[in-house]
């Protein structure tokens, strides 16, 4: 298991103090809402889910992300019950869910390909989870037209499925499970299935939604842009595992390892050793060592774009030369090669516009950086 | 789009005139005046009255239907049952091929192996021994039509049933089913009319009380052919149009919100 470190070492940036870590009013200290526990689940050889512990607390916006094949999916369907575990637990309120199966477990799965039924019209998808807790008609007919409102849906109640575009698919599969009030809505890749344009227009709406409920959230993602801009905390998977579990700016500006900085986020991750008060980089030798908080003796040094300031030729600690300059209008993108042989392109990000051309010869330097291991948790 | 060449037209055209040639004929022929089938003498309806009146035909009707109704239910119960066991619990490739071989064994092999069957089992031939002979074909026509169905819906509605607090059995019933609908009735009507003009496995199956009317306007093709046999057949194209029809604005209707 991870750790989530308490204090951040690193100054914050302007990212950090825009985002602020205290977003959850509580800490840590009360009881989740859902604790997964020495979660284990193999198919054959192949090992999903290796020891998995995690707690989801109430009322947050929780991500799983991970690159396919990390256990996120296995980890979110053995929530929803259609996955057994080998070993483990998966508490939700303090109560075993080991014996529920899938109908009886007070949690909703919104599916990646939305599964509507079909042969029903929109109106009747959105009703069946209540019809099936019996619940009287003129009850089922209020909630339907009450989430339906809220989704902005109402004018598609008696169309079906195969005549919706994608996101208002989108938005009657997400309904669907919220008409239940789950405990904990899941939802597999949310997004994924959606335009561009729409899928921005989603992320702003399935926080509103969150909040306006006042559901547990879980979402599995692959996409780290996705988790980042909409998650409370993010739980970052790799191998069966949770390499760290921490809230957006956390995992941004605190990688726990390798695979979190290079996952989360564009860094500079530069290979080498370090020593009493250097990192000895492989490729720019002799650096200054900014901070190595976990004691790492050998790793990468993570460097992110915009700590990374361009200097005067012969000042700063690597001397490069521009190779080529990304203009995205609030930032600039530069890249430079240093004249080592097999070394990696840095990337400095500049607010604005960069005074620099490609050819040029610079200096980089920067404050604020971060020693990582290499080894995965 | 460019516009079609002449040749292409010609050659669609040509292809439909092959296809419906004989049908047309045979139904302008049983409105013939004249005794000889073969030969138009002058227009009448009398082969549709001799039809009414035949009580030998009409026996083998009404044999013919009870074979095919029964046969076509019995095979939509266990074809589909079969179909939805096999998706649930093997992958097996050639056990989905073994479910659907007696579609394709040559008709002959089958009638033989039946009624060698029959025999040795002392089951005397009858009304019973034909049902169950096409049951035997009916039944891989609705595997192999509600296993295409199941192959292509998504396998999370089942899942998303129970997520919605659904139990298994509600989720067969208003899940599971109303998706396979569309294949179940199109499985089961190719069924009904494969069995309405079945004559080998028939001829091997039914004993001498049990002639079905393919067997019976075969033997008078032989020694009794008159028009009447072409107003019947007329009468039995009217009924498979409209049972195709049916079926198909039936289907059409179930398919298309699946799309």
């Amino acid at each position: 298991m991870t750790q989530i470190p308490e204090d951040h070492v690193l100054e914050p940036t302007t990212l950090t103090a825009s985002a602020g870590a205290g977003d959850d009013s509580g800490s840590a200290v009360e009881g989740g809402l859902l604790e997964v526990r020495g979660v284990r689940r193999a198919f054959g050889a192949v090992v999903a889910l290796d020891d998995v512990n995690l707690t989801i607390r109430d009322n947050e916006f929780f991500a799983l992300l991970g690159p396919s094949g990390c256990g996120k999916t296995t980890l979110l369907r053995a929530i929803a019950g259609f996955e057994v575990i080998d070993s483990g637990e998966i508490l939700l309120g303090g109560e075993d869910l080991h014996s529920s199966p899938p109908e009886r477990r007070p949690v909703n799965l919104m599916f990646q390909s939305y599964a509507l039924f079909p042969h029903m019209t929109v109106a009747k998808n959105i009703a069946y989870g209540l019809e099936r807790e019996r619940r009287p008609r003129a009850e089922v007919a209020e909630r339907v037209a009450t989430v339906m409102a809220a989704m902005q849906i109402s004018e598609l109640a008696k169309r079906r499925p195969s005549q919706l575009s994608g996101g208002q698919q989108q938005r009657v599969a997400l309904a669907r499970a919220i008409v239940k009030r789950p405990r904990l809505l899941l939802l597999d890749e949310p997004l994924s299935a959606l335009d561009r344009q729409v899928r921005l227009e989603m992320r702003v709406e399935l926080k509103r939604l969150q909040h306006e409920f006042g559901i547990t959230f879980v979402m599995v993602t692959h996409d780290q842009e996705e988790a980042l801009s909409m998650a409370d905390r993010v739980a970052v998977m790799a191998a069966g595992r949770v390499q760290q579990l921490d809230t957006p700016v956390g995992l941004y500006r605190n990688p726990a390892n390798l695979f979190v900085a290079g996952f989360v986020g564009a860094s500079n991750l530069l290979v080498g050793v370090v020593r009493a008060n250097t990192f000895d980089s492989e490729h720019f030798g002799s650096l200054p060592l900014p901070s190595n908080p976990k004691g790492v003796a050998r790793g990468h040094l993570v460097l992110r774009p915009e700590d990374v300031r361009i200097v005067a030729p012969g000042e700063g600690h690597v001397q490069a030369v521009v190779s080529d300059v990304q203009f995205h209008g609030a930032a600039t993108t530069v890249l430079a090669t240093s004249s080592v042989p097999g070394a990696p392109m840095l990337v400095a990000m500049v607010t604005g516009l960069a005074q620099v051309t490609p050819g040029d010869r610079v200096g980089l330097h920067w404050d604020t950086g971060l020693v990582v291991e290499d080894a995965l948790a | 789009m460019r516009p079609t060449p002449l040749v292409f037209k010609v050659i669609t055209v040509a292809a439909f005139i092959f296809l419906y040639l004989p049908i047309i004929t045979l139904i302008v022929m049983s409105f013939n005046g004249g005794r000889n089938p073969y030969v138009m003498e002058g227009v009448s309806l009398q082969w549709y009255r001799e039809l009414v009146t035949d009580g030998e035909l009409i026996a083998a009707l009404e044999q013919t239907l009870i074979v095919a109704t029964v046969s076509s239910l019995i095979a939509v119960v266990v074809g589909t049952a079969l179909a939805v066991g096999l998706a649930r619990t093997t992958r097996s490739r050639s056990l989905e091929i073994v479910s659907v071989v007696p579609a394709v064994i040559p008709d002959v092999v089958q009638g033989i192996g039946l009624a060698a069957m029959f025999t040795l089992l002392a089951v005397p031939l009858g009304l019973t021994t034909v049902i169950a002979g096409h049951t035997v074909f009916a039944t891989a026509f609705v595997v192999s039509a509600v296993r295409a169905r199941l192959a292509t819906s998504d396998p999370s509605l089942e899942e998303a049933s129970r997520d919605l607090g659904a139990g298994t059995f509600t989720t067969y019933l208003r899940i599971t089913t109303p998706i396979m609908a569309p294949a179940i009735v199109a499985g089961g009507l190719l069924a009904f009319t494969l069995s309405l003009d079945e004559y080998v496995i028939a001829s091997f199956t039914s004993g001498s009380t049990s002639a079905t009317l393919p067997i019976l306007v075969y033997s008078r093709v032989r020694f009794n052919l008159t028009p009447e046999i072409n107003a019947l057949g007329t009468l039995l194209i009217v009924v498979s149009l409209v049972a195709l029809v049916i079926g198909a604005r039936w289907i059409g209707r179930r398919g298309k919100v699946s799309a």
